[in-house]
């Protein structure tokens, strides 16, 4: 078998691998083989890429090298994060990920230029360069934004950034990255190329920046999602650059998945892509918010766990404050106790609860709770008017009654945990203050509602210790 | 250069040289049509329970611009600068490749069922 045929094999077999790793994520019970065939499969691909570049005269392999352990040096306490940290480290490594698809893009392009070569700078190749680099370096900053905005960066505004005119100059520099690419398409090895070349780095750069810092906390899970797409989608260009179909598969693989995520999260809610990217939602909700004063009722963590522990179905809504107060194992603990004196607990998951897709579950995991008590927002609304007691730990327009019934709200329409329909509801909050989105909670002033104000984490481990000491054996 | 060497460097990198490399354009999109749909498929039985270690299997599995990378950075005749650019390229890509993965099987060794349920 010739060389360049072993390389082509090793990429078909590490492809097959790469779609059977997304398979088996489909259950938690052969999850953990995906990640295996993963790994299987990045190993052949880079064992492939490595007969190609030596058989063909390659060079700079101690340079290589150095560029793996570095990389893995990196790379292994980043996978060490506590798991409050995922949203960061996520949105850190599509900026890892844009980079050096933008990197290659840039490489191969002086590459090409510096020798001159017109037919490999035919103008399909041109195109997917240029696309390479606007997603790759747009995914660089746009990631590194998310990722500081999530870390809590503080020089990276945490509320949405808006000024007049904002998506107009946002429209025009793309355009004008767009037409530069296209003269670059037309001309690539004009004297001038070079640094239109470099322009349109710098204004995808620049786009990034300015595509995420209108965004708010809460659009968080789309916008990770849709970098996520991005990554993907650059790592494709890559392949139609170098012709390699195993990128192209891979990269595929990846960006249908960032699609479907998007989807997912624009649906739970109610908003459209263009909506999310161009919208800037926290904005809009500070001129509604501010009506009259309205009263809270607040009440005791004593009396909460009298009526929690005579209630026979609890239904728990996690939102951010849970993972913020990283009081995930206090839940944990109040979920023991609620099961040892013989109380249903349920967990409800809203698709967009936290800061990006699957939060809430990766966090109640952490502290071992069952999945089958994780269900989701459709399955748990059936059952809400069964429910004794609502408990909402830290969660806000999730559960907010406006989204069904008040059409001036803005987040009418989005679908939302019927926690109203619970026979009583209690709800732990940091502050009086309005969630994130500056929105009013009408749940809060329902006459079965009670507010436990106070920090997740101690009201909740406070919780628990009232149901242990009352009851015991 | 030995006309095998011709042909892996065409496989391995491939320049597009002429009729042939149109070809090969069309090849490229029609695996990417396919490989978008099969992805999708296979994303949409994703348990949403699993959305956030998918997240970072996806982004291990995007950090498959390695392989361009290496191609870069091991390219011969390349200026130095271009050069370089790989190189930072497999920095980035490692760093997905050994954090996404490590991650990504920490997370779901975490997701355990009931003890006893028979569901």
């Amino acid at each position: 078998m010739s060389a360049a045929n072993l390389v082509q094999l090793l990429y078909l077999v590490a492809t097959g691998l790469f779609i059977m790793s997304l398979r088996w994520m489909s259950d938690p019970e052969t999850a953990r083989k995906g990640v295996f065939s993963g790994v299987a499969a990045m190993v052949l691909a880079v064992a492939g890429t490595l007969v190609g570049v030596v058989t063909t005269g390659g060079t700079h392999y101690w340079w290589i090298l150095l560029a793996f352990i570095v990389g893995a040096a990196v790379g292994y306490p980043l996978a060490q994060v506590p798991l409050t940290a995922v949203p960061q480290r996520t949105a850190l490594s599509h900026a890892f990920g844009g980079l050096a698809a933008g990197l290659v893009g840039a490489g191969k392009f002086f590459l090409y230029y510096g020798q001159g070569d017109a037919e490999a700078l035919a103008p399909y190749i041109v195109i997917a360069i240029v696309l390479e680099i606007l997603l790759g370096f747009l995914t660089f900053t746009g990631s590194l934004m998310a990722a500081g905005k999530l870390q809590e960066v503080k020089w990276i505004p945490q509320r949405p950034v808006t000024y007049p005119g904002q998506n107009v100059i946002n429209l025009c520099l793309f355009a004008l990255a767009l037409g530069l690419g296209a003269a670059l398409v037309l001309n690539p090895l004009a004297a001038w190329a070079p640094v239109a070349f470099l322009l349109v780095v710098l204004l995808s750069l620049a786009f990034g920046v300015l595509l995420i810092l209108p965004i708010g906390g809460a659009d968080m899970p789309t916008v990770i999602s849709i970098l996520n797409a991005y990554a993907g989608l650059s790592a494709v260009a890559m392949g139609f650059v170098l012709n390699n179909k195993l990128l192209i598969t891979a990269g595929a693989l990846d960006g249908s998945s960032g699609l479907i995520l998007s989807i997912i999260m624009c649906k739970a809610m109610n908003r459209s892509f263009a909506n999310v990217l161009f919208g800037a939602f926290g904005q809009a909700q500070q001129a509604v918010a501010g009506g009259e004063a309205k009263v809270y009722k607040s009440d005791t963590t004593e009396s909460a766990a009298q009526i929690m522990a005579q209630a026979s179905l609890v239904v728990i809504v996690p939102g951010y404050g849970m993972a913020v107060a990283q009081a995930q194992h206090r839940v944990r603990e109040l979920y023991d106790q609620l099961k040892k004196r013989g109380v249903t607990v349920k967990f409800a998951i809203h698709p967009v609860a936290g800061r990006m897709p699957g939060h809430m579950n990766v966090l109640l995991a952490e502290a071992e709770i069952p999945y089958d008590d994780l269900v989701e927002m459709d399955e748990i609304n059936g059952e809400m008017a069964q429910a004794d007691v609502a408990l909402i730990i830290g969660a806000n327009d999730v559960v907010n009654p406006a989204a069904r019934a008040d059409k001036t709200s803005p987040i009418y329409g989005m679908p939302i945990i019927d926690a109203d329909k619970a026979r009583t509801v209690y709800a732990i909050k940091r502050s009086k203050n309005p969630g994130f989105a500056g929105i009013e909670n009408e749940l809060y002033y329902l006459d079965k509602t009670f507010m436990l104000f106070g920090d997740a984490k101690a009201v909740v481990g406070d919780l628990a210790r009232q149901l242990a000491g009352e009851g015991g054996h | 250069m030995s006309l095998l060497d011709g042909t892996t460097l065409a496989l391995v990198q491939a320049p597009a040289h002429g009729g042939h490399g149109q070809l090969d354009f069309m090849g490229a999109l029609f695996v990417f049509m396919l490989a978008t749909f099969i992805g999708l498929m296979a994303i949409q039985r994703v348990s949403r329970l699993l959305h956030t270690p998918l997240m970072s299997l996806t982004n291990a599995i995007s950090a498959i611009a390695v392989v361009g990378a290496i191609i870069v950075a091991a390219g011969k005749d390349a200026p130095v600068y271009v050069t370089a650019l790989g190189l930072v390229a497999i920095f980035c890509s490692t760093t997905n490749i050994v954090s996404g993965f490590l991650i990504t099987d920490r997370m779901l060794k975490m997701f355990k069922k009931r003890e006893g349920s028979g569901k």
